[in-house]
Protein backbone atom coordinates (compact mmCIF):
# COMPACT_ATOMS: atom_id res chain seq x y z
CA UNK A 1 0.00 0.00 0.00
CA UNK A 2 1.46 3.33 -0.96
CA UNK A 3 1.89 5.44 2.10
CA UNK A 4 -0.41 8.49 1.02
CA UNK A 5 -2.90 5.61 0.47
CA UNK A 6 -2.64 4.80 3.96
CA UNK A 7 -2.43 7.74 6.09
CA UNK A 8 -5.55 9.20 4.60
CA UNK A 9 -7.36 5.94 5.18
CA UNK A 10 -6.19 6.12 8.77
CA UNK A 11 -7.83 9.38 9.27
CA UNK A 12 -10.83 8.59 7.70
CA UNK A 13 -11.22 5.49 10.01
CA UNK A 14 -10.34 7.25 13.08
CA UNK A 15 -12.62 9.64 11.83
CA UNK A 16 -15.62 7.14 11.21
CA UNK A 17 -14.95 4.76 14.39
CA UNK A 18 -14.77 7.78 16.52
CA UNK A 19 -18.07 8.62 15.55
CA UNK A 20 -19.48 5.60 16.59
CA UNK A 21 -18.14 5.00 19.57
CA UNK A 22 -19.21 8.48 20.33
CA UNK A 23 -22.88 7.83 19.36
CA UNK A 24 -22.24 4.57 21.66
CA UNK A 25 -21.06 6.81 24.70
CA UNK A 26 -22.44 9.91 24.89
CA UNK A 27 -25.03 10.77 27.23
CA UNK A 28 -27.40 13.22 25.61
CA UNK A 29 -29.28 11.19 22.67
CA UNK A 30 -29.16 14.15 20.07
CA UNK A 31 -25.75 14.21 20.02
CA UNK A 32 -25.54 10.89 19.59
CA UNK A 33 -27.49 11.10 16.58
CA UNK A 34 -24.93 13.77 15.33
CA UNK A 35 -21.75 11.49 16.15
CA UNK A 36 -23.78 8.61 14.18
CA UNK A 37 -23.74 10.81 11.35
CA UNK A 38 -20.01 11.58 11.26
CA UNK A 39 -19.85 8.04 11.22
CA UNK A 40 -22.05 8.19 8.09
CA UNK A 41 -19.90 10.74 6.42
CA UNK A 42 -16.84 8.80 7.22
CA UNK A 43 -17.94 5.85 5.56
CA UNK A 44 -18.99 8.06 2.33
CA UNK A 45 -15.56 9.31 2.48
CA UNK A 46 -14.20 5.95 2.69
CA UNK A 47 -16.46 4.81 -0.92
CA UNK A 48 -14.98 7.94 -2.08
CA UNK A 49 -11.32 6.74 -1.02
CA UNK A 50 -12.21 4.04 -3.16
CA UNK A 51 -12.96 5.54 -6.08
CA UNK A 52 -16.76 4.32 -5.72
CA UNK A 53 -18.12 8.02 -6.71
CA UNK A 54 -21.72 6.75 -6.91
CA UNK A 55 -21.67 5.04 -3.66
CA UNK A 56 -20.25 7.20 -1.74
CA UNK A 57 -22.47 10.60 -2.92
CA UNK A 58 -25.58 7.92 -2.75
CA UNK A 59 -24.61 7.52 1.09
CA UNK A 60 -24.50 11.29 1.74
CA UNK A 61 -27.69 12.15 -0.24
CA UNK A 62 -29.45 8.81 1.78
CA UNK A 63 -27.86 8.51 5.30
CA UNK A 64 -26.96 12.24 6.54
CA UNK A 65 -29.47 14.08 4.43
CA UNK A 66 -32.77 11.17 4.99
CA UNK A 67 -31.87 8.81 7.97
CA UNK A 68 -29.87 11.69 10.14
CA UNK A 69 -32.70 13.65 10.10
CA UNK A 70 -35.39 10.59 10.59
CA UNK A 71 -33.49 9.56 13.18
CA UNK A 72 -33.40 13.24 14.60
CA UNK A 73 -37.26 13.41 14.52
CA UNK A 74 -37.84 10.59 15.82
CA UNK A 75 -36.13 11.77 18.79
CA UNK A 76 -37.30 14.85 19.01
CA UNK A 77 -41.08 13.63 18.76
CA UNK A 78 -40.77 10.68 21.12
CA UNK A 79 -38.65 11.53 24.49
CA UNK A 80 -38.50 15.51 23.84
CA UNK A 81 -35.01 17.38 23.54
CA UNK A 82 -35.00 17.63 27.56
CA UNK A 83 -32.26 16.23 29.87
CA UNK A 84 -30.90 12.94 29.52
CA UNK A 85 -31.68 10.48 31.62
CA UNK A 86 -29.96 7.27 30.89
CA UNK A 87 -26.90 5.99 32.16
CA UNK A 88 -24.30 4.59 29.86
CA UNK A 89 -24.33 0.97 31.18
CA UNK A 90 -27.70 -0.90 30.91
CA UNK A 91 -28.50 -3.68 33.18
CA UNK A 92 -28.02 -6.45 30.92
CA UNK A 93 -24.65 -5.06 29.66
CA UNK A 94 -22.91 -8.72 29.78
CA UNK A 95 -25.33 -10.10 27.81
CA UNK A 96 -25.20 -7.27 25.32
CA UNK A 97 -20.93 -7.43 25.26
CA UNK A 98 -21.29 -11.71 24.64
CA UNK A 99 -23.97 -10.78 21.51
CA UNK A 100 -21.58 -8.24 19.87
CA UNK A 101 -18.44 -10.26 20.37
CA UNK A 102 -20.67 -13.60 19.09
CA UNK A 103 -21.01 -11.50 15.65
CA UNK A 104 -18.10 -9.52 15.52
CA UNK A 105 -16.48 -13.10 15.87
CA UNK A 106 -18.63 -14.75 12.75
CA UNK A 107 -18.50 -11.96 10.59
CA UNK A 108 -14.91 -11.83 10.87
CA UNK A 109 -14.50 -15.29 10.28
CA UNK A 110 -16.95 -15.34 6.99
CA UNK A 111 -15.26 -12.15 5.83
CA UNK A 112 -11.31 -13.74 6.36
CA UNK A 113 -12.83 -17.12 4.63
CA UNK A 114 -14.29 -15.70 2.00
CA UNK A 115 -11.86 -13.17 0.83
CA UNK A 116 -9.48 -14.91 -1.95
CA UNK A 117 -5.85 -15.60 -1.02
CA UNK A 118 -4.15 -13.05 -3.07
CA UNK A 119 -6.08 -10.26 -4.60
CA UNK A 120 -4.63 -9.05 -7.48
CA UNK A 121 -3.64 -5.22 -7.29
CA UNK A 122 -4.74 -3.74 -10.33
CA UNK A 123 -8.17 -5.97 -10.82
CA UNK A 124 -9.92 -2.87 -9.39
CA UNK A 125 -12.81 -2.17 -12.21
CA UNK A 126 -13.45 1.20 -13.36
CA UNK A 127 -17.20 1.45 -12.44
CA UNK A 128 -19.09 4.50 -13.96
CA UNK A 129 -22.48 5.62 -12.47
CA UNK A 130 -23.80 4.92 -16.36
CA UNK A 131 -22.42 1.26 -15.99
CA UNK A 132 -24.45 1.35 -12.50
CA UNK A 133 -27.20 2.47 -13.60
CA UNK A 134 -27.19 0.29 -17.24
CA UNK A 135 -26.99 -2.61 -14.70
CA UNK A 136 -29.91 -1.65 -12.79
CA UNK A 137 -32.09 -1.55 -16.17
CA UNK A 138 -31.60 -4.49 -17.62
CA UNK A 139 -30.02 -7.41 -15.13
CA UNK A 140 -31.38 -6.26 -11.67
CA UNK A 141 -34.46 -4.08 -13.10
CA UNK A 142 -36.66 -6.59 -11.39
CA UNK A 143 -35.22 -6.37 -7.64
CA UNK A 144 -35.45 -2.54 -8.43
CA UNK A 145 -38.66 -3.10 -9.19
CA UNK A 146 -39.46 -4.80 -6.64
CA UNK A 147 -37.94 -2.39 -4.07
CA UNK A 148 -39.79 0.44 -5.73
CA UNK A 149 -43.01 -1.29 -4.84
CA UNK A 150 -42.17 -2.58 -0.96
CA UNK A 151 -41.24 1.62 -1.05
CA UNK A 152 -44.35 2.88 -2.34
CA UNK A 153 -46.22 0.00 0.10
CA UNK A 154 -44.05 1.12 2.97
CA UNK A 155 -44.87 5.49 1.72
CA UNK A 156 -49.04 4.74 1.73
CA UNK A 157 -48.92 2.79 4.77
CA UNK A 158 -47.13 5.18 6.72
CA UNK A 159 -50.10 7.81 5.59
CA UNK A 160 -52.60 6.13 6.30
CA UNK A 161 -51.19 5.14 10.25
CA UNK A 162 -50.90 9.11 10.06
CA UNK A 163 -54.39 9.83 9.06
CA UNK A 164 -56.51 11.31 11.33
CA UNK A 165 -59.46 8.44 12.18
CA UNK A 166 -62.20 10.86 13.31
CA UNK A 167 -62.86 11.40 9.29
CA UNK A 168 -65.59 8.70 9.37
CA UNK A 169 -66.88 9.64 12.90
CA UNK A 170 -66.88 13.45 12.24
CA UNK A 171 -70.07 14.60 9.73
CA UNK A 172 -72.42 13.01 12.54
CA UNK A 173 -71.86 15.11 15.63
CA UNK A 174 -71.04 18.71 13.19
CA UNK A 175 -74.93 17.72 11.83
CA UNK A 176 -76.07 17.43 15.53
CA UNK A 177 -74.78 20.52 16.23
CA UNK A 178 -76.93 22.42 13.79
CA UNK A 179 -73.92 23.70 11.15
CA UNK B 1 -10.49 36.19 -33.18
CA UNK B 2 -7.45 34.86 -30.93
CA UNK B 3 -8.17 38.26 -28.30
CA UNK B 4 -11.69 37.18 -27.77
CA UNK B 5 -10.65 33.81 -27.31
CA UNK B 6 -8.24 34.14 -25.11
CA UNK B 7 -10.38 36.64 -23.24
CA UNK B 8 -12.92 34.03 -22.78
CA UNK B 9 -9.80 31.53 -21.13
CA UNK B 10 -8.12 34.43 -19.25
CA UNK B 11 -8.95 33.40 -15.85
CA UNK B 12 -7.99 29.46 -16.90
CA UNK B 13 -4.53 31.22 -18.29
CA UNK B 14 -4.11 32.90 -15.17
CA UNK B 15 -4.67 29.90 -13.29
CA UNK B 16 -2.11 28.15 -15.65
CA UNK B 17 0.48 30.89 -15.21
CA UNK B 18 0.34 31.12 -11.61
CA UNK B 19 0.81 27.03 -10.96
CA UNK B 20 3.51 27.80 -13.96
CA UNK B 21 5.45 29.25 -11.27
CA UNK B 22 6.13 25.77 -8.94
CA UNK B 23 7.50 22.87 -9.23
CA UNK B 24 5.65 19.70 -11.43
CA UNK B 25 4.84 18.13 -8.82
CA UNK B 26 3.04 20.86 -7.01
CA UNK B 27 1.26 22.15 -9.72
CA UNK B 28 -1.75 20.52 -9.67
CA UNK B 29 -2.21 20.98 -6.16
CA UNK B 30 -1.65 24.67 -6.39
CA UNK B 31 -4.15 24.92 -9.49
CA UNK B 32 -6.66 23.47 -7.10
CA UNK B 33 -5.90 25.61 -4.42
CA UNK B 34 -6.27 29.06 -6.96
CA UNK B 35 -9.45 27.56 -7.99
CA UNK B 36 -11.03 27.13 -4.47
CA UNK B 37 -9.94 30.34 -3.95
CA UNK B 38 -11.39 31.89 -7.19
CA UNK B 39 -14.68 30.25 -5.63
CA UNK B 40 -14.39 31.36 -2.02
CA UNK B 41 -13.45 35.42 -3.55
CA UNK B 42 -16.49 35.49 -6.26
CA UNK B 43 -19.53 34.20 -4.79
CA UNK B 44 -19.43 35.94 -1.37
CA UNK B 45 -18.47 38.88 -3.29
CA UNK B 46 -21.80 38.47 -5.54
CA UNK B 47 -23.00 37.96 -1.98
CA UNK B 48 -22.40 41.59 -1.08
CA UNK B 49 -23.42 42.57 -4.29
CA UNK B 50 -27.01 40.94 -3.99
CA UNK B 51 -28.17 42.10 -0.27
CA UNK B 52 -27.55 46.01 -1.43
CA UNK B 53 -29.32 45.06 -4.82
CA UNK B 54 -32.45 42.98 -2.93
CA UNK B 55 -32.46 46.06 -0.49
CA UNK B 56 -32.67 48.83 -2.96
CA UNK B 57 -34.90 46.43 -4.96
CA UNK B 58 -37.26 45.62 -2.08
CA UNK B 59 -37.32 49.40 -1.35
CA UNK B 60 -38.53 50.51 -4.49
CA UNK B 61 -41.41 47.71 -4.42
CA UNK B 62 -42.13 49.09 -1.09
CA UNK B 63 -42.41 52.49 -2.32
CA UNK B 64 -39.93 53.98 0.03
CA UNK B 65 -35.37 54.17 -0.83
CA UNK B 66 -34.19 51.82 0.71
CA UNK B 67 -29.82 51.88 2.01
CA UNK B 68 -28.78 55.17 0.84
CA UNK B 69 -26.44 56.55 3.60
CA UNK B 70 -23.07 54.80 3.02
CA UNK B 71 -21.34 55.66 0.03
CA UNK B 72 -22.55 56.54 -3.24
CA UNK B 73 -26.36 55.46 -3.57
CA UNK B 74 -25.61 53.36 -0.69
CA UNK B 75 -23.59 51.09 -2.24
CA UNK B 76 -20.98 50.80 0.60
CA UNK B 77 -23.60 49.39 2.81
CA UNK B 78 -22.39 45.66 2.67
CA UNK B 79 -19.06 46.45 3.86
CA UNK B 80 -20.68 48.33 6.88
CA UNK B 81 -22.95 45.44 7.29
CA UNK B 82 -19.43 42.82 7.43
CA UNK B 83 -18.03 45.16 9.83
CA UNK B 84 -20.71 45.33 11.91
CA UNK B 85 -21.27 42.08 12.11
CA UNK B 86 -17.77 41.24 13.49
CA UNK B 87 -17.42 43.78 15.83
CA UNK B 88 -21.04 42.70 17.74
CA UNK B 89 -20.88 40.72 21.18
CA UNK B 90 -21.65 36.90 20.39
CA UNK B 91 -24.30 36.07 22.55
CA UNK B 92 -24.65 32.51 22.75
CA UNK B 93 -28.03 31.79 25.33
CA UNK B 94 -27.01 30.28 28.88
CA UNK B 95 -28.67 26.94 28.62
CA UNK B 96 -27.78 26.42 24.60
CA UNK B 97 -25.57 23.52 24.07
CA UNK B 98 -22.09 25.56 23.10
CA UNK B 99 -20.82 22.97 20.88
CA UNK B 100 -23.43 22.23 18.46
CA UNK B 101 -24.30 26.12 18.42
CA UNK B 102 -21.07 26.87 16.83
CA UNK B 103 -20.87 23.71 14.74
CA UNK B 104 -24.47 24.77 12.84
CA UNK B 105 -23.34 27.93 11.44
CA UNK B 106 -19.85 26.88 9.97
CA UNK B 107 -20.90 23.62 8.84
CA UNK B 108 -23.96 25.20 6.73
CA UNK B 109 -21.39 27.37 5.32
CA UNK B 110 -19.09 25.01 4.54
CA UNK B 111 -21.53 22.96 2.89
CA UNK B 112 -22.74 25.50 0.67
CA UNK B 113 -19.80 26.63 -0.48
CA UNK B 114 -18.83 22.64 -1.43
CA UNK B 115 -21.92 22.71 -3.99
CA UNK B 116 -19.77 25.41 -5.90
CA UNK B 117 -17.13 23.04 -6.64
CA UNK B 118 -19.22 21.33 -9.63
CA UNK B 119 -20.99 24.07 -10.98
CA UNK B 120 -19.08 24.86 -14.12
CA UNK B 121 -19.27 29.24 -14.04
CA UNK B 122 -17.51 29.19 -18.02
CA UNK B 123 -15.77 27.36 -20.59
CA UNK B 124 -13.10 25.05 -18.82
CA UNK B 125 -13.92 26.89 -15.35
CA UNK B 126 -14.86 23.87 -13.02
CA UNK B 127 -13.29 23.04 -10.07
CA UNK B 128 -13.80 19.62 -10.24
CA UNK B 129 -15.84 17.18 -13.26
CA UNK B 130 -17.05 14.72 -11.51
CA UNK B 131 -18.78 11.32 -13.29
CA UNK B 132 -21.71 12.09 -11.04
CA UNK B 133 -21.37 15.98 -10.52
CA UNK B 134 -25.15 16.69 -10.27
CA UNK B 135 -25.57 13.76 -7.51
CA UNK B 136 -22.98 15.52 -5.38
CA UNK B 137 -24.32 18.62 -5.65
CA UNK B 138 -28.15 17.42 -4.60
CA UNK B 139 -26.12 14.99 -1.72
CA UNK B 140 -24.26 18.46 -0.07
CA UNK B 141 -27.52 19.96 -0.96
CA UNK B 142 -29.40 17.50 1.36
CA UNK B 143 -26.66 17.87 3.96
CA UNK B 144 -27.25 21.67 4.92
CA UNK B 145 -30.82 20.35 6.39
CA UNK B 146 -28.94 18.60 9.46
CA UNK B 147 -27.08 22.28 10.14
CA UNK B 148 -30.14 23.87 10.25
CA UNK B 149 -31.84 21.44 12.67
CA UNK B 150 -28.80 21.61 14.53
CA UNK B 151 -29.09 25.03 15.10
CA UNK B 152 -32.82 25.13 15.97
CA UNK B 153 -32.29 22.49 18.26
CA UNK B 154 -29.15 23.64 20.02
CA UNK B 155 -30.81 27.32 20.53
CA UNK B 156 -33.11 25.52 23.34
CA UNK B 157 -35.55 28.26 22.29
CA UNK B 158 -38.76 27.57 21.16
CA UNK B 159 -39.31 29.85 18.27
CA UNK B 160 -35.60 28.24 16.91
CA UNK B 161 -36.60 24.43 16.82
CA UNK B 162 -40.33 25.54 15.37
CA UNK B 163 -38.42 27.38 12.93
CA UNK B 164 -35.78 24.50 12.15
CA UNK B 165 -38.84 21.96 12.42
CA UNK B 166 -40.77 24.15 9.63
CA UNK B 167 -37.41 24.41 7.71
CA UNK B 168 -36.39 20.66 7.45
CA UNK B 169 -40.27 19.34 7.08
CA UNK B 170 -39.87 21.95 4.11
CA UNK B 171 -36.74 21.22 2.45
CA UNK B 172 -37.15 17.65 2.51
CA UNK B 173 -41.10 17.92 0.99
CA UNK B 174 -39.38 20.05 -1.81
CA UNK B 175 -36.34 17.88 -2.08
CA UNK B 176 -37.95 14.91 -3.81
CA UNK B 177 -40.06 17.57 -6.91
CA UNK B 178 -36.05 19.41 -6.86
CA UNK B 179 -34.62 15.86 -7.62
CA UNK B 180 -37.44 14.64 -10.27
CA UNK B 181 -37.51 17.77 -12.19
CA UNK B 182 -33.58 17.92 -12.62
CA UNK B 183 -33.96 14.15 -13.43
CA UNK B 184 -35.40 14.61 -16.94
CA UNK B 185 -32.48 16.86 -18.31
CA UNK B 186 -29.91 13.68 -17.00
CA UNK B 187 -32.63 11.31 -19.51
CA UNK B 188 -32.00 13.40 -22.27
CA UNK B 189 -28.00 14.16 -21.41
CA UNK B 190 -27.40 10.61 -20.56
CA UNK B 191 -24.83 11.78 -17.93
CA UNK B 192 -25.12 13.24 -14.21
CA UNK B 193 -21.70 15.44 -15.09
CA UNK B 194 -22.19 19.09 -15.27
CA UNK B 195 -19.87 19.75 -18.19
CA UNK B 196 -21.72 17.52 -20.11
CA UNK B 197 -25.20 18.71 -19.38
CA UNK B 198 -24.07 22.26 -20.56
CA UNK B 199 -22.47 21.37 -23.88
CA UNK B 200 -25.41 19.21 -24.56
CA UNK B 201 -27.06 22.44 -24.61
CA UNK B 202 -24.75 24.34 -27.02
CA UNK B 203 -25.25 24.25 -30.43
CA UNK B 204 -27.43 26.41 -32.20
CA UNK B 205 -30.46 26.32 -34.87
CA UNK B 206 -30.37 29.78 -36.61
CA UNK B 207 -30.15 32.01 -34.18
CA UNK B 208 -31.84 29.85 -31.24
CA UNK B 209 -29.92 28.28 -28.97
CA UNK B 210 -30.43 24.38 -28.09
CA UNK B 211 -31.65 25.23 -24.35
CA UNK B 212 -33.42 22.58 -22.93
CA UNK B 213 -35.74 25.15 -21.15
CA UNK B 214 -37.01 25.76 -24.71
CA UNK B 215 -38.26 22.69 -25.01
CA UNK B 216 -41.84 21.24 -23.53
CA UNK B 217 -40.65 18.81 -20.90
CA UNK B 218 -37.46 21.21 -20.35
CA UNK B 219 -39.87 24.26 -19.54
CA UNK B 220 -42.28 22.16 -17.14
CA UNK B 221 -39.06 20.97 -15.45
CA UNK B 222 -37.51 24.58 -15.33
CA UNK B 223 -40.99 25.51 -13.84
CA UNK B 224 -40.69 23.17 -11.29
CA UNK B 225 -37.16 23.27 -10.59
CA UNK B 226 -37.61 26.92 -9.78
CA UNK B 227 -40.42 26.57 -7.60
CA UNK B 228 -38.63 23.84 -5.10
CA UNK B 229 -35.40 25.72 -5.57
CA UNK B 230 -37.53 28.66 -3.54
CA UNK B 231 -38.75 26.52 -1.72
CA UNK B 232 -35.12 24.67 -0.86
CA UNK B 233 -33.66 28.14 -0.12
CA UNK B 234 -36.60 29.79 2.13
CA UNK B 235 -36.94 32.16 0.13
CA UNK B 236 -40.76 34.08 -0.24
CA UNK B 237 -43.07 33.26 -0.59
CA UNK B 238 -41.55 29.67 0.89
CA UNK B 239 -40.23 31.55 3.68
CA UNK B 240 -42.68 30.01 7.00
CA UNK B 241 -39.37 28.89 8.51
CA UNK B 242 -38.51 32.48 9.41
CA UNK B 243 -41.96 34.08 8.95
CA UNK B 244 -40.69 37.60 11.64
CA UNK B 245 -44.48 38.00 12.29
CA UNK B 246 -44.92 33.91 13.35
CA UNK B 247 -41.12 32.72 14.91
CA UNK B 248 -39.09 35.85 15.59
CA UNK B 249 -36.37 34.50 12.77
CA UNK B 250 -37.15 30.61 13.10
CA UNK B 251 -34.20 28.74 13.92
CA UNK B 252 -31.53 31.30 13.39
CA UNK B 253 -33.09 33.70 16.50
CA UNK B 254 -30.71 32.83 19.23
CA UNK B 255 -27.78 33.87 16.91
CA UNK B 256 -25.91 37.16 17.11
CA UNK B 257 -22.28 38.87 15.24
CA UNK B 258 -20.44 37.17 13.07
CA UNK B 259 -22.67 33.80 13.41
CA UNK B 260 -26.19 35.11 12.23
CA UNK B 261 -23.73 36.69 9.46
CA UNK B 262 -22.35 33.34 8.39
CA UNK B 263 -26.43 31.73 8.47
CA UNK B 264 -26.89 34.93 6.35
CA UNK B 265 -24.14 34.21 3.82
CA UNK B 266 -25.11 30.61 3.72
CA UNK B 267 -28.55 31.59 2.42
CA UNK B 268 -28.03 33.73 0.14
CA UNK B 269 -24.73 30.99 -1.10
CA UNK B 270 -26.96 28.25 -1.24
CA UNK B 271 -29.73 30.58 -3.66
CA UNK B 272 -26.88 31.47 -5.46
CA UNK B 273 -25.88 27.92 -6.16
CA UNK B 274 -28.99 26.55 -6.55
CA UNK B 275 -29.86 29.11 -8.77
CA UNK B 276 -26.24 28.54 -10.78
CA UNK B 277 -27.67 24.57 -10.98
CA UNK B 278 -30.74 25.86 -12.69
CA UNK B 279 -28.65 27.82 -15.23
CA UNK B 280 -26.89 24.78 -16.04
CA UNK B 281 -29.67 22.43 -15.95
CA UNK B 282 -31.95 24.33 -17.81
CA UNK B 283 -30.47 27.17 -19.25
CA UNK B 284 -27.66 26.74 -21.52
CA UNK B 285 -25.26 27.11 -18.80
CA UNK B 286 -22.69 29.31 -20.06
CA UNK B 287 -23.71 29.14 -23.64
CA UNK B 288 -24.97 32.74 -25.37
CA UNK B 289 -28.75 33.42 -26.01
CA UNK B 290 -27.90 33.95 -29.37
CA UNK B 291 -25.31 32.55 -31.86
CA UNK B 292 -23.98 35.69 -33.18
CA UNK B 293 -23.52 36.86 -29.06
CA UNK B 294 -20.69 34.20 -29.24
CA UNK B 295 -18.32 36.51 -29.18
CA UNK B 296 -19.00 37.68 -24.95
CA UNK B 297 -16.71 35.07 -22.76
CA UNK B 298 -18.36 32.71 -21.60
CA UNK B 299 -18.21 33.43 -17.61
CA UNK B 300 -19.48 36.96 -18.72
CA UNK B 301 -23.07 35.15 -20.01
CA UNK B 302 -22.96 32.49 -17.08
CA UNK B 303 -22.75 35.38 -14.31
CA UNK B 304 -25.23 37.74 -16.50
CA UNK B 305 -27.73 34.92 -16.34
CA UNK B 306 -26.88 34.52 -11.97
CA UNK B 307 -27.72 38.28 -12.05
CA UNK B 308 -31.35 37.66 -13.54
CA UNK B 309 -31.80 35.21 -11.89
CA UNK B 310 -30.91 36.55 -8.46
CA UNK B 311 -33.32 39.77 -9.93
CA UNK B 312 -36.18 37.55 -10.72
CA UNK B 313 -35.89 35.95 -7.05
CA UNK B 314 -36.18 39.69 -5.77
CA UNK B 315 -39.13 40.71 -7.75
CA UNK B 316 -40.87 37.35 -6.61
CA UNK B 317 -40.03 38.44 -3.19
CA UNK B 318 -41.42 41.60 -3.31
CA UNK B 319 -44.08 40.33 -5.43
CA UNK B 320 -45.92 37.09 -3.30
CA UNK B 321 -47.25 36.75 0.29
CA UNK B 322 -46.12 33.69 2.36
CA UNK B 323 -47.80 30.27 1.80
CA UNK B 324 -49.57 28.57 4.70
CA UNK B 325 -48.38 25.13 5.99
CA UNK B 326 -51.14 23.35 5.00
CA UNK B 327 -50.70 25.16 1.33
CA UNK B 328 -47.26 24.68 1.42
CA UNK B 329 -47.64 20.68 2.14
CA UNK B 330 -50.48 20.47 -0.69
CA UNK B 331 -48.62 21.97 -3.20
CA UNK B 332 -45.68 20.04 -2.57
CA UNK B 333 -47.20 16.16 -2.97
CA UNK B 334 -50.46 17.00 -4.93
CA UNK B 335 -49.47 19.31 -7.63
CA UNK B 336 -45.45 19.29 -8.07
CA UNK B 337 -44.74 15.58 -7.22
CA UNK B 338 -47.10 14.59 -9.72
CA UNK B 339 -46.33 16.97 -12.21
CA UNK B 340 -42.51 16.07 -11.94
CA UNK B 341 -43.47 12.11 -12.58
CA UNK B 342 -45.77 12.91 -15.57
CA UNK B 343 -42.50 15.17 -16.56
CA UNK B 344 -40.58 11.97 -16.52
CA UNK B 345 -42.70 10.24 -18.57
CA UNK B 346 -43.07 13.13 -20.89
CA UNK B 347 -39.32 13.55 -21.44
CA UNK B 348 -39.26 9.69 -22.33
CA UNK B 349 -41.74 9.99 -24.91
CA UNK B 350 -39.70 12.82 -26.34
CA UNK B 351 -36.74 10.61 -26.52
CA UNK B 352 -38.41 8.26 -28.82
CA UNK B 353 -41.19 10.00 -30.69
CA UNK B 354 -38.23 11.11 -33.45
CA UNK B 355 -37.40 14.57 -34.92
CA UNK B 356 -40.19 16.51 -36.27
CA UNK B 357 -43.67 18.63 -34.83
CA UNK B 358 -45.50 15.36 -33.71
CA UNK B 359 -43.59 15.37 -30.43
CA UNK B 360 -44.04 19.04 -29.83
CA UNK B 361 -47.64 19.09 -29.87
CA UNK B 362 -48.00 15.55 -27.84
CA UNK B 363 -45.98 16.76 -25.54
CA UNK B 364 -47.14 20.02 -25.08
CA UNK B 365 -50.68 18.94 -24.74
CA UNK B 366 -49.89 16.66 -22.08
CA UNK B 367 -48.10 18.82 -20.19
CA UNK B 368 -50.76 21.31 -20.51
CA UNK B 369 -53.95 19.34 -20.01
CA UNK B 370 -52.02 17.87 -16.62
CA UNK B 371 -51.32 20.93 -15.48
CA UNK B 372 -54.94 22.66 -16.25
CA UNK B 373 -56.72 19.75 -14.69
CA UNK B 374 -54.05 19.23 -11.52
CA UNK B 375 -54.68 22.78 -10.80
CA UNK B 376 -58.50 23.01 -10.83
CA UNK B 377 -59.02 19.94 -8.85
CA UNK B 378 -56.46 22.02 -6.20
CA UNK B 379 -58.29 25.26 -6.06
CA UNK B 380 -61.68 23.45 -6.11
CA UNK B 381 -60.20 21.14 -2.68
CA UNK B 382 -59.18 24.59 -1.46
CA UNK B 383 -62.88 25.76 -1.66
CA UNK B 384 -61.69 29.66 -3.12
CA UNK B 385 -63.84 31.90 -4.43
CA UNK B 386 -63.41 35.05 -5.93
CA UNK B 387 -61.10 37.61 -4.39
CA UNK B 388 -62.42 39.65 -1.80
CA UNK B 389 -60.57 42.76 -0.36
CA UNK B 390 -60.81 44.41 3.43
CA UNK B 391 -59.86 47.46 3.83
CA UNK B 392 -59.44 49.70 7.18
CA UNK B 393 -62.04 52.02 7.85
Amino acid sequence: MIAGVGVVFLLISVLTVAGALAAALLRNLVHCALSLTVTFAGLALLYLQLDAQFAGFAQILVYIGAVAILVAFAILLTRGAGAPEYRNFSSSWFAGLSIAAAVFALLAWAVTKSLPVRVPAETAPAVTVQSIGAALMSSYVLPLEIVAVLLTVALIGAVIVAMPEAKATKPLPEKAGGK
Amino acid sequence: MSFLANLDQVFVLLQHWIAGFFPLWLQPVVATILGVIAIVATFPGIFAVTTVLERKGLGRMQNRLGPNRVGPLGILQPVADGIKSLTKEDIVPLSADAVVHFLAPVLLVIAVFLGFAVLPVGRNMVLVNFDAGLLFFFAIGASTELSIFMAGWSSRNKYSLLGAMRAVAQMISYEVPLLLSSVVVVMITGSLSTVKIVEAQSGFTGWFPHWYVFTPWGFAGFALFVVAALAETNRSPFDLPEGESELVAGYFTEYSGFKFALFFLGEYLGMLSIAGFAITLFLGGWGAPFSFLGFVPSWGWFFLKLLAAIAFFIWLRGTLPRLRQDQLMNFAWKFMLPMALLNLLVAGAWRFLGDGWGRWVICSIVLLTAYALLGRVLMRKQGLGARSYRYAE
